[in-house]
């Protein structure tokens, strides 16, 4: 921001002023931006257009004409097939109410838990902050055999339950993180003033405090909702029968099951990125901010 | 003086009240903390007991020392494995680092059409890696399109499954992991290049410093702490990398594309050799341990 506004920008009057060669120099450069920030964009864009071009094509034109040729037929009978027999609806339902409940109750806990240590003088506070961030930086594997062994024990192995719970625990300790430093911003005074008027910790939190965090709780719902939706590895590690798998691991069951009928799986991964392509488009400048974040700290 | 001291004082005691820590508010760091620690300390620490086991799951696990780690040694497919990550880690990392930069540096000044460039090369990101996997996966197959396009420039002896291939079955993951964490990477060096003081630049161009030269004293060091980030990030991000092989390759053909997280994964829950594979998961620990502790002490440092 500060960077568009305090650089001068080129006026436009003096650019005539300019001599010739020097402003033939600057099209130059100009065409030379585009030629090369044009040519990766295609190229980064080719994999997504192939994907969706085979995604309506028909098994038969796929078949006699191979699977890098251009398409020969528009037929979208692939995504019922997917969506359908393929169990992509299902899928999709299961990741929902995976999801859904995974994000708001990992905000919920964490911004509860940052809401405590960010406002009050909780003892060992730091101590506290950092062991819950250490928690998600552990590499995942570490976790796999004990946890799959611990939803067994408590009879929720190869449930939605398990996921759910897991993938909570294991991102609290990075939206905590995340939540009291944004929480730690918000000026002192706001809280005194209504704890003059009588308002407890619980008033305070959920009517002042929560409500000026909405950036960075939209920012991280965002964030949260594609990093669950995508997940492979918890799925697989505490889910079994088919019928349960949200549709990332749903997916690759897609293709163990139409090896070659590469319209179809095409068509599933379409339907599988349809959630979180809507929901950056719809939250794109909290979305990118959410992963700033990262850097800035 | 009288009348403006009282006020302070009352004050002074008011904010003694909101630091005494009301018995709720415990709760509310407690519960999350319980959560925590039931499902991620509490397992670690069993990973690491189970580490010096041999368990097949099903009967009691048997206490066998190192023995895990010994076997390690004599392991060839663990020898793969690290060789994989080692590679893993310098290339994914490395090349996701420096062509994050280097597209940050292209596409850092507001110009005509760079909101659409950006959006162009941040759009994986939001993809799963397993419908990345299955896009390229088309992509690599011996009638897809990357061999076709191999065929019209006239490289036809370079046409083959390249997925199929152990000597190219790691690089060709390579290329889709690169591809959705390129954006990223681009993301964070963006963030970090808005916060680098124009006046910096000026100063630089006043004292007739080339584009490298303003690259080498001015943009290099400014990005200092948003390289370490950057570093942290892909290294845990390159250990933990998994979705992608296990997407494509499953770690083979023969191995031949195994990192240490899918090696571990198959031998846990494919082989059911639940000890070795705890043993495995230390090893990706050790190996993320150093990168843990630095970005925990930036953390601290910065939490002030």
């Amino acid at each position: 921001m500060s960077v568009t506004t305090t650089r001068p920008a080129p006026p436009a009057a003096p650019e005539e002023r300019v001599p010739a060669k020097r402003n033939h120099k600057r099209a130059r450069r100009t065409f030379g931006f585009h030629l090369v920030a044009g040519g990766l964009s295609v190229l980064w864009l080719l994999p997504i257009v192939l994907v969706i071009t085979t995604s309506v094509r028909s098994f038969s034109d796929i078949a006699s004409n191979g699977l890098g040729a251009l398409p020969h037929s528009f037929d979208l009978s692939s995504f019922g097939e997917a969506w359908g027999v393929g169990g992509g609806g299902h899928a999709m339902l299961n990741s929902f109410i995976v999801t859904i409940p995974t994000v708001l109750l990992s905000l919920l806990l964490a911004s509860a838990a940052a809401f405590a240590l960010s406002r009050f003088q909780i003892p060992f506070r730091r101590t506290i902050i950092l062991v819950m961030l250490s928690g998600n930086l552990l590499p995942p594997q570490i976790l796999l055999v004990p946890v799959s062994k611990l939803s067994e024990l408590l009879g929720i192995y190869d449930t939605l339950t398990a996921l759910i719970i897991v993938q909570v625990g294991f991102g609290l300790g990075f939206y905590t993180f995340v939540l009291q430093g944004f929480m730690r911003s918000i000026p002192d005074e706001i809280q005194q003033a209504a704890l003059i008027d009588g308002a407890g910790p619980i008033a305070i939190f959920w009517r002042i405090i929560l409500p000026m965090t909405r950036p960075a709780l939209a920012a991280l719902g965002a964030l949260a909702f594609t990093w669950t939706f995508n997940d492979l590895l918890w799925s697989i590690t505490v889910l079994r029968t088919e019928t349960v798998m949200p549709v990332t691991p749903a997916l690759l069951g897609l293709q163990g099951q139409y090896v070659s009928n590469w319209n179809v799986i095409a068509a599933g991964s379409v339907i599988a990125a349809v959630p979180t392509v809507a929901v950056f488009l719809r939250f794109q400048k909290h979305f990118i901010s959410g992963l700033a974040i990262g850097a800035i700290k | 003086m009288a009348v403006l001291a009282a006020p302070a004082a009352s004050v002074k005691r008011r904010r003694r009240a909101v630091r005494r820590v009301p018995p709720t508010l415990l709760l509310f760091v407690l519960v999350p903390l319980a959560v925590e620690g039931f499902w991620v300390f509490w397992p670690a620490l069993q990973g690491f007991y189970l580490s010096l086991t041999k368990w097949d799951g099903v009967s009691a696990p048997t206490f066998v020392g190192l023995d895990n780690y010994a076997e390690m040694l004599s392991d060839d497919i663990f020898g793969t494995a690290a060789l994989d990550t080692v590679i893993w880690i310098v290339l994914f990392g490395g090349l996701s680092a420096a062509g994050g930069l280097g597209l940050a540096m292209l596409l850092n000044r507001e110009r005509k059409g760079v909101g659409f460039y950006r959006a162009a090369l941040f759009t994986p990101v939001v993809f799963s890696l397993v419908a990345t996997a299955l896009i390229w996966q088309a992509i690599y197959q011996p009638d897809g399109v990357f061999n076709n396009v191999l065929g019209a420039i006239g490289l036809d002896s370079w046409k083959h499954s390249w997925l199929a291939d152990p000597d190219t079955a790691l690089y060709a993951v390579l290329v889709p992991a690169l591809w959705r964490q390129l954006g990223y990477v681009m993301v964070l060096y963006l963030a970090g290049l808005k916060g680098i003081d124009p006046v910096l630049y000026e100063a630089a161009k006043l004292d007739g410093a080339t584009a490298w030269q303003q690259f080498r004293h001015v943009t290099w060091p400014q990005l200092r702490s948003v390289n370490s980030v950057v570093l942290s990030v892909i290294i845990i991000d390159s250990l933990r990398s998994f979705d992608v092989v296990w997407s494509m390759t499953k770690g083979g053909p023969y191995h031949s594309s195994e990192l240490l997280s899918t090696y571990m994964y198959s031998t846990a829950f494919q082989s059911l050799r639940l000890g070795y594979a705890s043993a495995l998961a230390v090893v990706i620990f050790v190996l993320a341990f150093g990168v843990i502790v630095t970005y925990l002490v930036r953390a601290f440092r910065e939490d002030q």
